[in-house]
């Protein structure tokens, strides 16, 4: 069943949209976009630091992408840097020094199209094991850490006062946002994975009243963009993240209708 | 059983400096089971920052503090929350601890707002918002109540109401209170003991004792310490516009 390389790509897409879904809402709730972006850019690092040492992909591109997170936090300590330029330093230097380090890699054939962007092609039954197991221990852990991660969301001093040890929630979530981005790049690519994150999210925005709601549309954003981007980019031999993400765009779109009906009926 | 046994928090020659400033410096405190100790101060005399470093928010403190439960119901001075997140009165309610709905119905209806239940958060007002807040910190049934200004942007009427509450709060649930007031008159009926700061304790005690006191006297003006003393609501001073009284 996995002989065929659509259908392995429809089972990698679908893991993703599962995993993106929960976690764009924190991306979106907590404002960490950039923050991803950056964590996105640094996996390019990743990817030749595994090629040169022969290591699993994915594991080097999580590793790098925490090394990163970690370091942002220190400079945000030591330095009088707003949060928005340090994430602009550290996104663009490690993808130039990523692309650097290519360069030098004369020996390896690289598809560099392939890993900004997506690549339907590349993914093989490994991804799969990869994606699908990766991405149960992420939402694992996530509903571990949903109470305190969603209380200091709303409000920081309420969850650090009633005892839910806010600091460590976030911690965690860094780490699984370094997560998935490793398992999700060689599908949607590492230019592309936030438009992943947050554009189903925006369009869940759009159609609930509730956090439970959100999460749940943003899941079907998802699904639905995975399914739409993969026919179209098989149908039209496009790249398959911006297919994705132009599916996602389609369905935020549609939802911005919605809310012009309620504001309407509102009045 | 002891005395030491009723303690709930215990502060001791706390401070707390932020840009090389101290905030608070040398506070002393505890509350205990079923009382209700309420600080007063003018602005920026680290009421806030005293009931933070209560709460564990502040980390970086001198002196020490000694928390007795982990069953705390927080009611912040100023809450911001951002409306990218669509929250329901009753989700609010589920933030920190899982409760049954009869025990959410229970606490809003207490506050006086179970009518707003599914109403989204963004949509009430000051005062609604305040009851909610309350109901939320009251609803989980906490050991130890801390209260910054909780009946901030209430009707008159109500502010009244909900001190009471308040109070029956504190019998009902046996629960010790750290309140914070602007209100001298309303907190002086309920409170059993007062802690006056102005950057650190300039005095303390039951509300007659502090009433009596030359520093309060110093502090909030003559006016201020008669109406303590006889716990009645007159309209005898006026209050600038950050909330600071005349003096007349």
């Amino acid at each position: 069943m996995f002989d065929d390389f659509f259908i392995r790509a429809l089972v990698a897409g679908i893991g993703i949209a599962f995993v993106t879904g929960p976690l764009g809402c924190f991306v979106v709730w907590r404002r960490l976009s950039y923050f991803g972006d950056t964590l996105a850019h640094s996996a390019l690092l990743g990817v030749t630091i595994a090629y040169t040492l022969e290591f699993n992909i994915a594991v080097s591109i999580f590793i790098t992408s925490s090394i990163i997170a970690l370091i942002l936090v220190k400079l945000e300590k030591k330095t009088n840097l707003p949060g928005d330029a340090l994430l602009g330093l550290l996104a663009h230097s490690s993808l130039a020094v990523g692309l650097v380090a290519i360069g030098f890699l004369t020996f390896i054939r690289f598809d560099i199209m392939g890993l900004l962007f997506g690549d339907i092609l590349a993914v093989t039954t490994d991804d799969l094991l990869t994606i699908w197991i990766g991405g149960a221990l992420i939402l694992l852990v996530l509903r571990f850490i949903w109470k305190p991660l969603f209380a200091s969301t709303v409000n920081y001093e309420l969850a650090e006062a009633e005892g839910l040890n806010p600091d460590r929630a976030k911690a965690i979530f860094t780490i699984l946002m370094a997560a998935i981005i490793a398992i999700s790049i060689k599908m949607v690519g590492l230019l592309l994975i936030t438009g992943m994150l947050i554009i189903p999210t925006a369009m869940a925005r759009n159609l609930s009243d509730n956090p439970q709601k959100m999460v749940i549309f943003s899941i079907i954003g998802g699904l639905l963009s995975v399914f739409i981007g993969l026919f179209s980019s098989l149908e039209f031999n496009t790249p398959s993240g911006p297919s994705i993400v132009a599916a996602a765009l389609v369905l935020f779109i549609f939802s911005l209708f919605k809310i012009k009906q309620t504001i309407q009926l509102k009045n | 059983m002891s005395i030491e046994n009723n303690i709930l928090v215990k502060l001791n020659e706390v401070g707390f400096q932020q840009n090389k400033k101290w905030l608070v410096k040398g506070v002393s405190l505890q509350v205990e089971k079923g009382k209700i100790v309420t600080l007063i101060g003018p602005n920026g005399s680290g009421k806030s920052t005293t009931a933070k470093i209560a709460l564990g928010i502040y980390k970086n403190i001198e002196g020490q503090v000694e928390k007795f439960t982990n069953n705390i119901g927080y009611v912040p001075q100023k809450i911001s929350i951002d409306w990218t997140l669509p929250l329901r009165v009753k989700d609010f309610m589920l933030l920190t601890d899982d409760l049954k709905d009869d025990a959410l119905d229970e606490a809003l209806t207490l506050t006086g707002v179970k009518h707003l239940k599914d109403k989204n958060l963004g949509n009430l007002s000051g005062g609604e918002f305040q009851r909610v807040l309350l109901a939320r910190a009251i609803s989980k049934k906490p050991e130890l109540l801390v209260l910054d200004e909780p009946v901030q942007g209430v009707d008159f009427t109500g502010e009244i109401a909900l001190y009471e509450l308040i109070k029956k709060i504190s019998e009902k649930l046996n629960c010790g209170i750290l309140l914070i007031s602007h209100d001298l008159h309303t907190v002086m009926t309920a409170t059993d003991h007062v802690v006056c700061l102005n950057g650190h304790v300039c005095c303390s005690g039951s509300p007659k004792d502090v009433a009596r006191n030359n520093e309060y006297k110093a502090l909030f003006g003559e006016q201020a310490s008669q109406t303590l003393s006889v716990y009645e609501h007159k309209h005898d001073h006026e209050h600038s516009n950050d909330g600071e009284i005349k003096k007349n």
